[in-house]
């Protein structure tokens, strides 16, 4: 039998992107798209999930399911998509400011769960929608419109707080590298867990510090080291290199169960097949426990 | 004439054992065929404080725990002086005489001791502080003279469980405290007229919400530990094997109503449960309900407030706060459930209501309604799940319009995995077929169509709510207008009322948003008006003035974090006609 294969078109929207011309962005959308085509899976399959910023507009630009939520809550919309049909492929999309700052707090109880879900963070260190305030990834003493003195804030890491929190994926990709970028997107989302894409995604328009000449000048490929990626100590020593050498690809990778593979309830597979209706004997039980 | 009622409070500090106490008496009441509401007070502490239970039972329905009570367990100094001056004359104290010491000069006139000399009543059996409980209860079954089987059976069942050498001996000392009684203790005249062949269902608010939500089809609970919500968390994940219900405990209540929208989003009937605080982290998704159109089910079980409040007290504070929830406008509902019974059907109609009109459904109990234990008559297993409009295929060759502008406003729903409906939910504003319309230009054209098309689901919801219904004689000469956790108590007032001969009828409100029809035609043919919201700005008053623009004459407010009592609201009354 041959199988044709699946063109990356079919996963692009009718949408124009309406990022700068540049953006890191683009090469994400694109990896996303390749990703989805080279596993074959289904457009009506796939769900995405996305908050607020430049890059969360990302949903609207694939051919497939997307919930374009609230600022920081990609993450509990892509855990309840997954908990409600197992069956579907969970991708959850935004920026620095929306998974590291305000839905901080999301994206390590989502860790903790090792649920399977893939998340792709572009990572621009700086608030590019709202026109260039710090961001939670942004370097201490950076000056933004809101940290005219300099940042007084140390940035936050967030591959070591993945590698601490239970991820079991924990990857890093440049724009800069898109096929690189794409095989780690892919390998992501074959990962059964939860999987971690933080994308250093360059932006043009605001961060005149982290360019892609910044990154090219820094970046080097983990699997051309040889690093070994079940070395979850080895994992976190790499993921404080950042000053003049900066990892990209694959930091971590474990066989560890999934939340929806031991939830008692999702044993009779997906939530959304099981039938409403309790029956009558199933509520006279029920009942009866009152009296 | 015997009595053929009885008020029992049971009181002591967090960690005696009121509440299984409590619980116990309940069943055994229940079991007997009687009818019963109890209400536990207490304070937010794990051991120690003043906590009591007051259970009140009878054949009848009872729409009140009470308020001066027939008997007393006491099981400590402290409740025993505390609670003693709350016993009716001819009422009497049970309690532990090894170690509560009463003071005669603070023991009213005609209130009976019943000393229970624990130590030499189990004397054969064994120790245990906990014991003491069971040797007064089942002294009091003796006084009431229901039948001790049914007490035996209630504990069987309760250790049935656990150990058989620690049901032997509760069987022991139950029947030791019995004997005592019968043989040491006076004669009360009671006569509760138990019937051995009923069993009553006794739920709490929170019981009934859960249980109405597994039979309405919920798949998907989440939430965040806050009292008094918690109990439905706690009761709806220990019937997750039968319900097949995914019960999620999250990270914070941001993330509990997004899990859950997603979760909804993705084909599956959603509920939330929280109180105010938890609420108010939800709001900003409860507007993302309404902008997606997205179907979910928020119980709010209020508390005293504003900020942590009274977090063990009830309180009717955050109806306004339901109202204005989250920016802008959207299409919702507010029901606020009456009654335990009541917790069960308004939660299946809830979900049915989100589901048709694709929208947010808050329902608005509190911690009275959540937490206290209800007899209930039966409850009907018949109701309809009605998903709404739900599209399978898209049988056309264009593309689906997820938004579709339609004379209802409802557009029917695709869930993720069919294969020819993909589409975006945005809370960006969108078109019809969900395409962002608000960051590139934003056409003013469509976001008027669009809001039109979600805020006139609105008028057909209203519709298909039931108006509004007046209780008693049209001609009386007042209406007390009440709404959610104060039907019972109204209720119970309006009879003794009724008793004394006066004339009043009870206007009580369900549906909050949107109004209900007719609520201003019977206030203008009211003679005179009365509400009572448990607040301290009445926020149902204000609400059907700005709604109706008809001003409530007389108001009775209380935000002490107690319940009412039926004699706050027959003062009040005898005051006014």
């Amino acid at each position: 039998m041959v199988v044709e294969p699946v063109k990356i078109e079919e996963y692009k929207s009718e949408t124009t992107p309406t990022w700068c011309p540049g953006c890191g962005d683009f090469a994400v959308l694109r990896g996303i798209h390749t990703a989805l085509a080279r596993l074959k899976i289904k457009s009506e399959n796939v769900v995405i999930s996305s908050g607020i910023g430049c890059s969360s507009n990302l949903p609207g630009f694939v051919n497939a399911y997307g919930f374009h939520g609230l600022h920081g809550r990609s993450l509990p919309v892509a855990n309840g998509v997954k908990l409600a049909n197992t069956d579907l492929t969970v991708i959850a999309t935004g920026g620095d400011g929306d998974g590291y700052g305000i839905g901080l707090g999301h994206f390590i109880h989502s860790m903790r769960r090792n649920i399977n879900i893939t998340y792709i963070v572009m990572n621009n260190q700086i608030y590019g929608l709202t026109t260039g305030q710090a961001s939670p990834t942004s370097e201490k003493g950076m000056l933004t419109k809101s940290t005219p003195s300099g940042l007084l804030e140390v940035p936050v890491n967030p591959i070591a707080l993945a590698l601490i929190s239970g991820a079991t994926y924990v990857s890093r990709g440049f724009s800069g590298n898109a096929d690189h970028l794409s095989t780690t997107i892919e390998n992501a989302l074959s990962h059964k867990g939860f999987s971690l894409v933080d994308v250093l995604s360059p932006c043009v328009t605001y961060n005149k510090i982290q360019t892609y000449q910044w990154f090219r000048d820094r970046v080097y490929t983990l699997e051309d080291e040889k690093h070994n990626t079940d070395d979850l100590k080895q994992a976190i020593s790499k993921s404080y290199e950042w000053e003049s050498k900066i990892p990209i690809g694959v930091f971590y990778k474990a066989d560890k169960p999934t939340y929806d593979d031991d939830e008692p309830a999702l044993q009779n597979g997906p939530l959304v097949n099981q039938p409403l209706d309790t029956g009558k004997n199933i509520a006279k039980q029920l009942l009866d426990e009152f009296t | 004439m015997p009595k053929d009622e009885v008020i029992l409070r049971v009181g002591g500090a967090a960690g005696d054992g009121i509440a299984s106490t409590g619980e116990s008496f309940a069943k055994i009441c229940s079991r007997s065929g009687l009818h019963l509401l109890a209400y536990n007070s207490y304070q937010s502490v794990i051991r120690g404080g003043f906590i009591y239970l007051q259970l009140r039972a009878g054949r009848k329905k009872i729409y009140s725990h009470g308020n001066k009570v027939d008997f007393l367990i006491a099981l400590n100094q402290l409740e025993f002086q505390r609670n003693i001056v709350d016993v009716v004359p001819g009422g009497a104290v049970l309690y532990n005489s090894d170690k509560i010491k009463p003071d005669s000069d603070q023991i009213p006139k005609d209130v009976i001791l019943c000393p229970l000399p624990v130590n030499e009543i189990l004397k054969d059996i064994g120790r245990n502080p906990i014991l003491q409980n069971t040797v007064a209860l089942s002294s009091l079954v003796q006084l009431l003279n229901l039948d001790v089987d049914v007490m035996n059976g209630v504990i069987r069942d309760y250790f049935g469980k656990k150990k058989q050498s620690v049901m032997d001996i509760n069987l022991k000392v139950i029947e030791a405290g019995y004997e005592y009684a019968k043989s040491n203790l006076p004669d009360f005249d009671f006569d509760l007229n138990p019937d051995y062949n009923i069993k009553r269902p006794v739920l709490t608010g929170n019981q009934a919400l859960g249980f109405g939500s597994i039979l309405a089809g919920c798949k998907f609970y989440c939430a965040y530990p806050m009292t008094p919500a918690s109990s439905i968390l706690h009761y709806l994940i220990a019937q997750s094997k039968k319900s097949g219900m995914v019960v999620k405990q999250a990270e914070d209540e941001i993330s509990v109503i997004n899990m859950a929208i997603g979760s909804s989003f993705a084909g599956v009937r959603s509920m939330v449960g929280t109180s105010g605080g938890g609420f108010a982290l939800m709001t900003e998704a409860i507007g993302l309900a309404g902008q997606t159109e997205t179907p979910i089910v928020i119980i709010n079980s209020m508390r005293g407030g504003p900020s942590t409040g009274l977090p063990t007290k009830t309180e009717q504070g955050d109806l306004f706060q339901a109202i204005g929830a989250s920016q802008g406008d959207f299409p919702k509902v507010i029901i606020a459930p009456s009654t335990v019974e009541d917790c069960y059907y308004s939660v299946i109609e809830s979900f049915n209501l989100a589901d048709q009109f694709q929208i947010p459904v808050m329902v608005l109990s509190d911690l009275f309604l959540s937490e206290h234990m209800e007899s209930i008559t039966d409850l009907d297993f018949n109701s309809t799940i009605d998903r709404g409009e739900i599209v399978t295929s898209n049988n056309s060759d264009k593309l689906y319009k997820r938004f579709k502008y339609t004379d209802t406003g409802v557009s029917p729903r695709a869930f993720p995995g069919t294969s020819d409906t993909v589409f975006q939910a945005s809370s960006d504003e969108h078109d019809d077929y969900g395409n962002i319309i608000s960051d590139v230009f934003t056409d003013s054209e469509i976001r008027t169509k669009i809001m039109l098309k979600r805020m006139r689901k609105m008028k057909f919801i209203e519709e298909q709510l039931p108006s509004a219904k007046l209780e008693g004689p049209a001609d009386a000469d007042l209406t007390i207008v009440s709404w959610g956790s104060t039907y019972n108590v109204v209720h119970e007032a309006i009879e003794i009322l009724q008793n004394n001969s006066k004339n009043v009828n009870h206007l009580h409100i369900k549906y909050l948003i949107p109004l209900q029809k007719g609520i201003k035609e019977i206030l203008s043919n009211s003679k005179d008006t009365l509400i009572i919201e448990a607040n301290y700005s009445g926020q149902l008053s204000k609400l059907i003035s700005m709604e109706t623009g008809f001003q409530i004459n007389h108001t009775l407010f209380k935000y002490d974090g107690e319940p009412f009592y039926p004699e706050q609201i027959i003062d009040k009354v005898e005051d006014l006609i």
